[in-house]
């Protein structure tokens, strides 16, 4: 009942800031929608962990920063990569262990290897992640042990 | 100033379609698909800025929201052959 | 004070404009599909990433930065799906990896 009320008061917030008009009629129409959405949401029956994972709160504000940092010395690898007349690129796939234990820590994990250019997750088979890498240095495992740690912080909330 | 950006966004849009052009294997179409659907999501909002009217940005949300759908739908479509079905009944059913 | 916001917002979508001309290049350049979608996620990351930083700042505290921010919120949760997505498709429609050194098991 929490999730969905919580649910409901982001649904709002989101129209609120989407709208930009303040009437009655149309704050009207915001409420009802969120909860045409909210019910809507019950009976596909996924309003749970997953679907509302309140749990995660503020961490997630930590976490993003140092994805986005991540992200951006990545991307200045890739370009060099791209820019080299001679591409040196050397293709690779590896398979990692994920030590996260639910699925959306996995699922948060997997995505932002993906996110960060140079390694995109092509499977998940339980716990061990397939990743495509552009070159060798991509996945010489220190970023990646970072990034699993602190996911699995994010996800179990210390 | 936005004139110019707009430019270099209509650059790269033309060299994603030249990937979907030159393919070769139908997964390379869609990625550039996906690409220049990115693109004008982009031009969408610098446009909006270049009028002064910012209430373009609630059509370049909507079009993020189709062009991501679109190519789930699309590779979906490649994989199952169907749009009905569930990809993988086993997993689907929690 | 204005200046600067200024600068920096050019700054930012002249930053934005070269990794995605750059995305765009590897995307023509690469050698098969999934080498090609690191380059495409470059151009959906960092370019659409800057891009709408630089427009965020030129329109200041008000509605439209909170809906630009929204925007580039969006395309950071669906592209790594649709990536993800793009390269499960390739593999089980057997597009074979250009030039992969096997580490483990053959996929």
């Amino acid at each position: 009942m929490v999730r969905a009320f919580s649910l409901g008061v982001m649904l709002f917030g989101v129209w609120l800031l989407l709208s930009g008009h303040y009437t009655p009629l149309l704050l009207g129409f915001g409420v009802g929608s969120s909860i045409l959405v909210v019910l809507i949401a019950m009976r596909m029956d996924v309003v749970d962990h997953e679907g509302v994972p309140l749990y995660l709160g503020p961490r997630v504000l930590a976490y993003i920063p140092w994805l986005l940092l991540e992200i951006l010395r990545a991307n200045i690898i890739v370009a060099r990569i791209i820019l080299h007349p001679a591409l040196p690129i050397s293709p690779i796939m590896v398979h990692f262990q994920a030590s996260q234990k639910t699925d959306l820590g996995r699922a948060i994990y997997a995505n932002s290897i993906t996110l960060t250019p140079g390694t995109i997750t092509t499977g998940v088979e339980g716990s061990e992640l397939e990743i495509h890498a552009l070159t060798w240095a991509d996945v010489d495992g220190r970023e990646e042990d970072e990034m699993d740690r602190r996911v699995t912080r994010l996800e179990q909330g210390i | 100033m936005y004139v110019a950006a707009a430019a270099g966004i209509i650059l790269s849009m033309v060299l994603a379609m030249l990937r979907a052009l030159l393919g070769p294997t139908v997964y390379d179409r869609v990625l550039a698909l996906n690409m220049f659907g990115t693109k004008t999501v982009l031009l969408i909002a610098v446009l909006g800025f270049l009028d002064g009217r910012p209430d373009f940005l609630d059509l370049a949300i909507v079009y993020a929201l189709i062009n991501f759908i679109g190519t789930i739908a699309v590779l979906k479509l490649f994989e199952v052959g169907d749009l009905g079905r569930a990809s993988d009944p086993g997993e689907g059913s929690a | 004070m204005e200046l600067v916001l200024d600068i920096l917002s050019w700054a930012a979508i002249v930053g934005g404009l070269f990794f995605m001309v750059v995305g765009a290049v590897g995307v023509l350049r690469m050698p098969d599909v999934y080498t090609r979608l690191h380059a495409a996620g470059m151009t959906d990351t960092m370019g659409a990433g800057l891009i709408l930083i630089g427009l965020t700042l030129q329109a200041g505290p008000t509605l439209v930065a909170v809906r630009l921010m929204l925007v580039w919120a969006f395309l950071l949760f669906t592209n790594p799906i649709s990536t993800h997505a793009l390269a499960r498709a390739a593999l089980s429609g057997g597009v074979r990896p250009f030039r992969v050194d096997m580490k483990g098991e053959q996929p």
